[in-house]
């Protein structure tokens, strides 16, 4: 049964993904990509990682995508101008190929080692909140401190542009 | 033949869900034809009082009939696609909140370890929803109400996640089950009144956020029928109407028995003498009492303003609950 929801999932993903960038109403492609995240969030779920999949949901489908959603639908930015250059298009392809050759070099080097959690299936305390918690204060201090600091930087900056125009 | 054991929780899980519909469908009806009677009542009137005899009980079967029977009309300048989907994910959105409501010690949907998490993650969903509701109707109040409560519902879920928060942390647990055990033995092991006063701030607080997230009044700015028609679902007729009117009474249940599982007990009894009462009882009816004071503050207070209602959350709700959570995390680390 895992195998057929798996199998539901990873197609309904990649198909919207694939609208995303097929669609030419911007606003059918945010709708696809909030598809596309929400099978991934539910594709966590099926790894025992429950928390990560809220998080998906919660950051991604419900503030990030919500706010792309209310600029384009309140500019009706409908219409995609469509005569497009050559030029970005032919760059476009050319970086989309680069990425997808570097991200199959990537992947193909990854090798699942013998003792994962894949392979030996996981413990009762994977993905709680608990252990997410304690190796993000432990282990991945720095980067959890580091992404902190960046996105305080984004608010202020967020706030010093809104204040220029009000006074 | 055996059925295997996986077979046999997708059947409970299916069975669970068609019975969380049918009491979601009995609730809404019930709701409705009390809204009338008390909104007539606080207006001095008596509200309906023909259909079906006394006190007119029968006028919400009537009501659902005629939407049921209604045209449904597409405007011709709809996106009829999303329009025809949107009020079904506005409805989903709030049922998923259901899967995780432990309506008694052993009736829940899934104890999920991220419960109140997960409730706080797809109460989400209803954004979108309204947001392709009002925009796929081309009309340019439903895209204003989207608007307006897409700005809400963002704004005000910051300060219903913290508020949340604070339970949560004197509980150490996120699964909504483990929430309501920490809470047994009597009314002042509630958490509104166990961890005091940080959770009765945090109560207060996600009482008065829930109402602006669930668009209820003072907070209905998305459908102020004075400038706006009827917000976000103006186009909408018949069966499809219907569907965001029961996604609005499911939210408010839903936001309810938040509150009541994790400040108010539970399924918990007040007194452990009354324990003996199924839990099932104690919960909806905790629910149920704070559904009723959402009906009684609509009919009382008049709405808010924009600027109000952002000035509200911003600058009145978010640093309190902020001072609150730090307050209330000292005081767990301090107790030990």
């Amino acid at each position: 049964m895992e195998a057929i929801f798996f199998i539901i999932l990873s197609v309904v993903a990649i198909f919207s993904g694939l609208m995303v960038i097929l669609k030419k109403n911007p606003i059918s492609s945010i709708l696809f990509l909030i598809l596309a995240l929400f099978t991934t969030a539910a594709l966590y779920v099926m790894l025992a990682a429950p928390f990560i999949a809220a998080v998906q949901i919660i950051v991604y489908a419900g503030a990030i995508m919500v706010l792309f959603l209310f600029v384009i639908m309140l500019l009706n930015l409908n219409r995609i101008d469509e005569g497009r250059s050559t030029v970005l298009k032919t760059l476009g392809v050319i970086v989309a190929g680069t990425m997808l050759v570097v991200a199959a070099v990537v992947l193909r080097s990854v090798a699942i080692p013998a003792d994962s959690a894949f392979l030996r299936g996981v413990g009762e305390d994977y993905g709680t909140v608990e252990t997410f918690g304690r190796s993000m204060f432990t282990t991945y201090l720095l980067p959890f401190e580091i992404a902190s600091f960046l996105l305080l930087a984004a608010i202020i900056g967020a706030v010093v542009l809104a204040k220029k125009k009000l006074d | 033949m055996i059925i295997p054991a996986e077979y046999i929780s997708l059947l409970i899980s299916i069975v669970y869900t068609a019975g969380v519909v049918v009491f979601v469908l009995l609730f809404v009806l019930l709701c409705n034809w009390l809204e009338r009677k008390i909104s007539a009542h606080m207006q001095d009137r008596l509200g309906p009082m023909e259909t079906g005899g006394w006190h007119g009980w029968a006028q919400p079967i009537a009501d659902a009939i005629k939407l049921l029977l209604k045209e449904d009309i597409i405007p011709a300048a709809a996106d009829s696609k999303l329009f025809r989907i949107a009020p079904y994910i506005v409805f989903m959105g709030s049922l998923a909140g259901f899967a995780v409501l432990p309506f008694a010690s052993n009736l829940i949907g899934t104890d999920l370890n991220i419960g109140v998490y997960y409730v706080i993650a797809v109460t989400s969903i209803v954004v979108i929803g309204l947001l392709m509701a009002g925009w796929s109707s081309n009309n340019k109040w439903s895209l204003y109400g989207a608007m307006r409560s897409a700005s809400q519902m963002i704004s005000y879920e910051i300060p219903v996640a913290l508020a949340l928060l604070v339970p949560v942390i004197a509980a150490g647990s996120m699964s909504m089950n483990e929430i309501v055990q920490n809470q047994a033995g009597g009314f002042w092991n509630w958490y509104v009144f166990k961890t005091m006063p940080f959770s009765l701030i945090a109560f207060i607080i996600y009482f008065w956020a829930s109402l602006a997230e669930s668009n209820r009044a003072p907070f209905d700015l998305p459908e102020a029928e004075s400038e706006l028609v009827a917000g976000y679902f103006t186009e909408y007729s018949g069966i499809r109407f219907a569907f965001f009117f029961l996604a609005e009474y499911s939210d408010m249940f839903v936001v309810s028995a938040i509150a009541a599982t994790v400040f108010l007990g539970g399924w918990h009894a007040p007194f452990p003498f009354l324990s003996f009462i199924p839990g099932i009882v104690w919960f909806v009816s905790k629910a149920a009492f704070l559904v009723l004071v959402q009906m009684w503050l609509r009919w009382t207070l008049p709405r808010l303003r924009v600027d109000q209602l952002m000035h509200i959350c911003w600058k009145i709700f978010l640093p309190f609950s902020f001072v609150n959570l730090l307050l209330v995390s000292l005081w767990v680390v301090l107790k030990g």
